[in-house]
């Protein structure tokens, strides 16, 4: 009897909660609210299974609780025999039900698969843990890339004898920006391990696996600045791999567009000026933060609030104080000197001298 | 093989030292409560990871040594010994062993001797795993599902020794639940007594040998993936290993199928899901037809339920890869097989319910936990609707919606059956009761805890918070009552963790303490209820092996006495003990 | 299968209806063991083939360089065959020793049991030397995925069967202690089942492993993969 009057009460409560709670999915910013109206058939069909079947649970419950010991070969279960067309009946309901939110989803899912003609390429690089970017430029032809390719100098990887990828645009942030209204395809790259492209509001997401290209396509339908998140686990900073995606008017986003570096300027023109703006840009696009704060609070790395001048204390106990030697040190060869309570983690970033100076003088910076 | 003759020739000597009876024991029982008692106590260790875990989730920074790395080791651990060395342990080599050669009127598994070794296996195969604790760098921390190249490379915890380690383990336990396999198998296959027809099987004997059948067919997949990925790790070879960098510098690997990967492990891992359900499925029938005094509604139709999960659960793997990055079209296939699947499981569960129907329900302990269990079972099913259907799978696919359904199905859910099963079949494996206050408090905790924590999981993975996340205060769309959602969570599983001590105890005082039960303590028709001794000793049967004359069903007869007819009664006993209407 | 079928196969015929002990009589004991190694092929089947669509998924990537193609060591595969030919006497020689010990003849039982361990011990040793020589060449496990997948399908088949010949070796020291023949005959007998089942997969990767990546390229199409 408890246990119906429970199950009454966690039905109801569930249902109150389905509706009313604070919880809901972030309001959609794409072509994939389709995706939001299938979900709503499926709740409500899983639903009324749910409600149903419980119900009839907490019938039986009380109507055939136990009532006595049976006497003289009167039994109060009946010895039903089975009834194969009741089974029959529930069979065919069962597949109507089914039926009615797998073909709806399936039609959607035919135009999650055919990317629309016109659609421009974006592709997305993915790396332990950070996002870049390539667009493809004046031709609309991305050029050919390949993992072996990379280098400090060409962190993409792109091929340059590849007369389509000189003008690709390389944006070697975790900021991307897109026009409004217009349909593109994202082309998922990585260049370790899997990751996930998913941006909550646009409801697709997709692996990027090294070693292959995946794709999935999206017209972003408002404007405004949304968070890239990482699906798809890579690793100890996974959680941290965070990226924003910023969908503009067409005119803001032609702004942005003819600000970004092409392939062919980017081997022609090294980064100097040594300033504490241009470290900050570096440690940006090389993906420090994703470990690194420069507010104090702790993360996978040593905070760099106050670190320049700092008394670190390293693994096997010794300290050492944090001036230019050893921040350089610790940018090009993480592990020679390991702090204490820190993993390694780190990967090591074989920079350039002025790069180094940079970002020396921007961890200088943050007091 | 050639050594099964002398084994089972062995095995007909009574056992005399403690040691032959107790440790290197070949008698079916006491392998059975060895294996359970092992995956019991790795139980609790993923538990006690998990309530870790959730105290960072809900509560980040409380715990001091709590980092990502440990996070992700935590996470690890728990998910593979609660699949792995918990519930397939338990329900194969543990209900399994124990049921089987009962239920089917046996003296005994047909190769004791391998059984054996199946269990000392299992054994090593766990402290491999827990080994890995103490070794430089820890555990594995590269998730249950062991994708590469994040497993095995820099950046993921755990990659010098830990990941060999779980390898390993991993390899060995397939070994000892293959051998395990061979015995139930063949068991079933060729040991019935006198009169016990397939179709007079009780449906838990039926779950446990087709999920038997899947694990030894699908187990082969995470061996295939395991050992390649060994040598991928050990020696440099590119199985599963693409050509990319690490840590900022290029490797040496080139050309490997990470997707290829996936696909083994899930060939196997999707099949894995109904070797944990299909044995609970079938615990359940016979817990709620015997408390509820009358016969399981549609036996066949529950025979070929399983029958056909069992067989379509080969052909929806890809289901788990809708966002993996292989072929999109792929998913029309898989989505149409998986929501397939669903018909069959559904059929399962009105005909549980139709068992209720005019019954006479006792509200015992196990009916309490069976019904708790279609409950639970029925919410974690439709969600998985959800996450079949592909196009719905795409947003909420590694979200919490994906931790609260499989929590839901495959992991409350059977748990649930456990503990129904344990207070169940108690009786018989010690001669004892269960305490029922204690009983009722811990079902009670424990069914709406577990509902408490992850009913409302679903909608943060509805509002998009990843699963897998060490800290997710960062970002800005997760809104401050998501993070109190989880504290509230957190406290939820809190409490269900703690409560678990009830029932540890409840087992410990009881075995010891409890109400003397006799043999047959719920009236129970199937045959393990009917050995001449309570426990039964080893060979279970005494001098003759029982005949059987009917399936393990007949409850309120109608004209007949009691309210039950043990299988092994026949028709002139049962005339005997009719009443005249 | 009906029951009753099912339960002439599991011996309940000779029963008269009574609950006897029939469950341990010899023939029935034999009946299991050969149901069980019947399982365990299966499984084991279920193991070679998971690896054999690896092999196939993985021979359509770039970098995939065959063993077989010209002027790789495989090209002309002759060592295979010899230890080929070895497996294939084992297999007779155990068929061999199958019958006479069904004709109850004791010595040629015997003799054509060992001389089975032996062929196969040959076998094992010749696969070595195969692995032998592909190494003093500079193919190592590492150095190219056919390379992986050439020592992995021969080491665990040759793993599986050596397990076999620990079986063989019991089987051997019975004898020898003077087991009656009847009973040695169902030892035979499994053995003889296993023997034939490796020597049949034998040739499925042996086909595998030397047949041209085209073959491999309409394999995986004709999956559809
Ligand atoms: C009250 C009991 C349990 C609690 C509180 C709990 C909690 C958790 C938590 C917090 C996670 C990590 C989620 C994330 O970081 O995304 C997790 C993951 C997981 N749990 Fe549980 N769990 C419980 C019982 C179980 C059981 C019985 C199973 C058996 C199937 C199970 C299987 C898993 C698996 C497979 C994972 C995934 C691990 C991974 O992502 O690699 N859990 N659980
Ligand atoms: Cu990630
Ligand atoms: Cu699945």
């Amino acid at each position: 009897m408890a246990l119906a009057i429970i199950l009454v009460v966690l039905l109801i409560g569930s249902t109150i909660f389905q509706f009313v709670n604070p919880w809901s999915a972030t309001p959609v910013a794409s072509n994939w609210g389709s995706i939001d109206n299938i979900i709503v058939i499926t709740s409500v069909i899983t639903g009324i299974f749910f409600v149903g079947i419980t119900l009839f649970v907490v019938y039986a419950l009380v109507k055939f609780r136990h009532r006595g010991p049976s006497e003289n070969g009167q039994h109060q279960a009946s010895y039903e025999p089975d009834s194969k067309k009741l089974e029959w009946w529930l069979t065919g309901i069962t597949t109507v039900g089914i039926c009615a939110l797998l073909a709806p989803g399936l039609v959607v899912y035919d135009d999650f698969v055919h990317v629309p003609e016109g659609a421009t390429e974006v592709e997305v690089v993915g790396k332990q843990w950070m996002w870049s970017f390539r667009l493809p430029g004046e031709d609309g032809k991305l050029g050919h890339a390949k993992v072996k390719l990379i280098g400090m100098d060409n962190p993409f990887g792109l091929d340059p004898d590849d007369p389509n990828g000189q003008d690709d645009l390389l944006i070697n942030t975790n900021v991307l920006h897109l026009p409004i209204d217009k349909p593109v395809k994202m082309v998922l790259r990585s260049l370790d391990v899997l990751h996930n492209f998913y941006v909550p509001q646009i409801r697709a997401k997709m692996d990027m696996v090294p070693g292959q290209v995946s794709y999935f396509w999206f017209t972003p339908t408002k404007e405004g600045r949304y968070e890239i998140l990482c699906a798809e686990y890579c690793g100890v900073a996974h959680y941290n791999m965070k990226g924003h995606m910023i969908i503009d008017s067409a005119e803001n986003y032609q702004a942005w567009l003819s600000e970004q570096p092409t392939f062919a300027s980017s081997l022609v023109s090294g980064s100097d000026d040594g300033g504490v703006e241009q470290g900050r840009q570096l440690a940006e696009s090389s993906g420090c933060f994703a470990c690194h704060s420069i507010d104090g609070s702790k993360s996978l790395g040593p905070t760099w609030k106050g670190l320049f001048g700092k008394t670190e204390v390293l693994m096997d106990g010794t300290t050492v104080v944090a001036d230019e030697a050893y921040l350089k040190e610790s940018i090009t060869d993480p592990n020679a000197k390991m702090v204490k309570d820190y993993a390694p983690v780190m990967v090591a970033y074989p920079l350039s001298d002025s790069q180094l100076d940079a970002l020396v003088e921007y961890i200088k910076s943050t007091p | 093989m050639a050594y099964v003759h002398d084994a089972e020739k062995e095995a007909l000597h009574q056992p005399h030292s403690f040691w032959s009876k107790y440790v290197w024991s070949q008698d079916h029982k006491v392998i059975a409560i060895q294996y359970s008692l092992i995956a019991i106590f790795a139980g609790i260790i993923a538990l006690v990871l998990s309530a870790m875990m959730r105290m960072q989730i809900g509560f980040p920074g409380s715990l001091e040594f709590m980092d990502a790395n440990t996070y992700y080791q935590a996470m690890t651990m728990h998910g593979m010994i609660m699949v792995i060395y918990l519930l397939t342990a338990l329900f194969l080599g543990g209900f399994g062993n124990y049921m089987i050669p009962l239920m089917v009127g046996a003296r005994d598994m047909v190769f004791p001797f391998v059984n054996m070794l199946s269990v000392w296996f299992y054994f090593l195969s766990v402290i491999i795993l827990l080994a890995s604790f103490f070794v430089p760098g820890g555990p594995t921390g590269a998730g249950w599902t062991l994708y590469p190249p994040q497993a095995i490379t820099a950046g993921t915890p755990g990659m010098e020794w830990g990941i060999i380690l779980m390898l390993v383990s991993l390899l060995v336990f397939i070994i000892a639940a293959t051998m395990g396999g061979l015995n139930y198998v063949t068991t079933v296959i060729q040991a019935r007594t006198y009169g016990m027809t397939l179709l007079r099987m009780p449906l838990t004997v039926w779950g446990i040998f087709m999920a038997t059948i899947l694990a030894l067919l699908a187990f082969p997949a995470l061996f295939v993936s395991g050992v390649m990925m060994l040598l991928d790790r050990t020696i440099g070879t590119s199985f599963f290993m693409p050509e990319m960098i690490s840590m900022g510098q290029q490797t040496d690997y080139d050309g490997g199928s990470p997707i290829l990967f996936q696909h083994l492990f899930w060939f196997f891992g999707h099949p894995e899901v109904y070797i944990v359900a299909l044995p609970a499925f079938g615990m359940i029938s016979d817990i709620l037809s015997v408390h509820s005094r009358k016969k399981v509604f549609g036996y066949k139709m529950m025979v070929w339920a399983i029958v056909a999960i069992g067989v379509l659960s080969f052909i929806v793997w890809a289901h788990h890869m809708y966002v993996s990055g292989m072929n999109p079209y792929f998913g029309f296939f898989f989505a149409t097989t998986t929501l397939i699947i669903a018909v069959p499981t559904a059929i399962k569960v009105y005909n549980w319910v139709l068992t209720l129907w005019k019954g006479d329900i006792h509200m015992t302990v196990p009916l309490l936990f069976a019904v708790a269990f279609i409950f639970t079972f029925l919410a974690g099913g439709l969600t998985g609707l959800f996450l079949g259907n592909v196009i719905v799978d795409i947003p909420l696919s590694d979200t919490y919606f994906v931790v609260a359904h499989f929590h839901m199905v495959m992991g409350v859910a059977p748990v649930l059956v456990v503990f129904g099963s344990i207070y169940h079949w108690f009786p018989k494996i010690t001669g004892r009761m269960m305490n029922d206050k204690i009983g009722m408090w811990h079902f009670w905790i424990t069914f709406l805890g577990t509902y408490a924590i992850y009913f409302p999981m679903h909608y943060l993975g509805i509002l998009g918070m990843p699963r897998r996340y060490y800290d997710s205060t960062a970002y800005e769309f997760i809104p401050q009552s998501a993070h109190d959602l989880n504290a509230f969570i957190t406290i939820a599983a809190l409490i269900v963790g703690a409560a678990q001590v009830l029932f540890i105890y409840n087992m410990i005082h009881s075995a010891f303490k409890g109400k003397e039960s006799g043999p047959n303590p719920w009236n129970a028709a199937s045959l393990e209820w009917q050995t001449p001794q309570t426990p039964p000793v080893h060979g279970n049967w005494g001098e003759k092996l029982p005949v059987v004359h009917r399936w393990p069903y007949d409850y309120s007869v109608p004209g007949v006495k009691e309210d039950f007819v043990p299988q092994n009664v026949s028709e002139q006993e049962l005339e005997a003990n009719k009443v005249k209407l | 299968m009906t029951a009753a079928q099912l339960m002439k196969t599991s011996g309940f015929e000779s029963v008269g209806g009574g609950a006897n002990e029939w469950q341990e009589t010899p023939e029935v004991i034999a009946l299991r063991a050969k149901t069980g190694l019947r399982i365990l092929m299966a499984v084991i089947t279920s193991l070679f083939f998971l690896f054999i669509v690896s092999f196939l998924i993985r021979s359509q990537i770039a970098d995939w360089e065959h063993l077989s193609a010209p002027w790789k060591p495989l090209a002309n595969p002759w060592p295979l065959w010899i230890n080929t030919g070895a497996l294939v006497l084992a297999s007779i020689f155990l068929q061999w020793s199958r019958i006479s010990s069904r004709k109850q003849e004791a010595r040629r039982t015997v003799e054509t049991l060992v001389l089975a361990g032996f062929f196969s011990l040959v076998f094992i040793g010749g696969q070595l030397a195969v692995w032998q020589q592909l190494m003093s060449l500079g193919y190592f496990v590492s150095t190219n995925p056919a390379n992986s997948f050439f020592y992995l399908l021969t080491g665990l088949h040759g793993l599986h069967l050596a397990g076999g010949l620990m079986a063989w070796c019991k089987t051997v020291v019975k004898a020898w202690r003077g087991m009656p023949i009847k009973q040695l005959s169902s030892s035979i007998e499994l053995c003889a089942m296993y023997w034939h089942y490796l020597l049949g997969l034998w040739f499925v990767l042996l086909g595998l492993l030397t047949s041209s990546p085209e073959t491999y390229a309409a394999l995986v199409r004709l999956c559809g993969l």
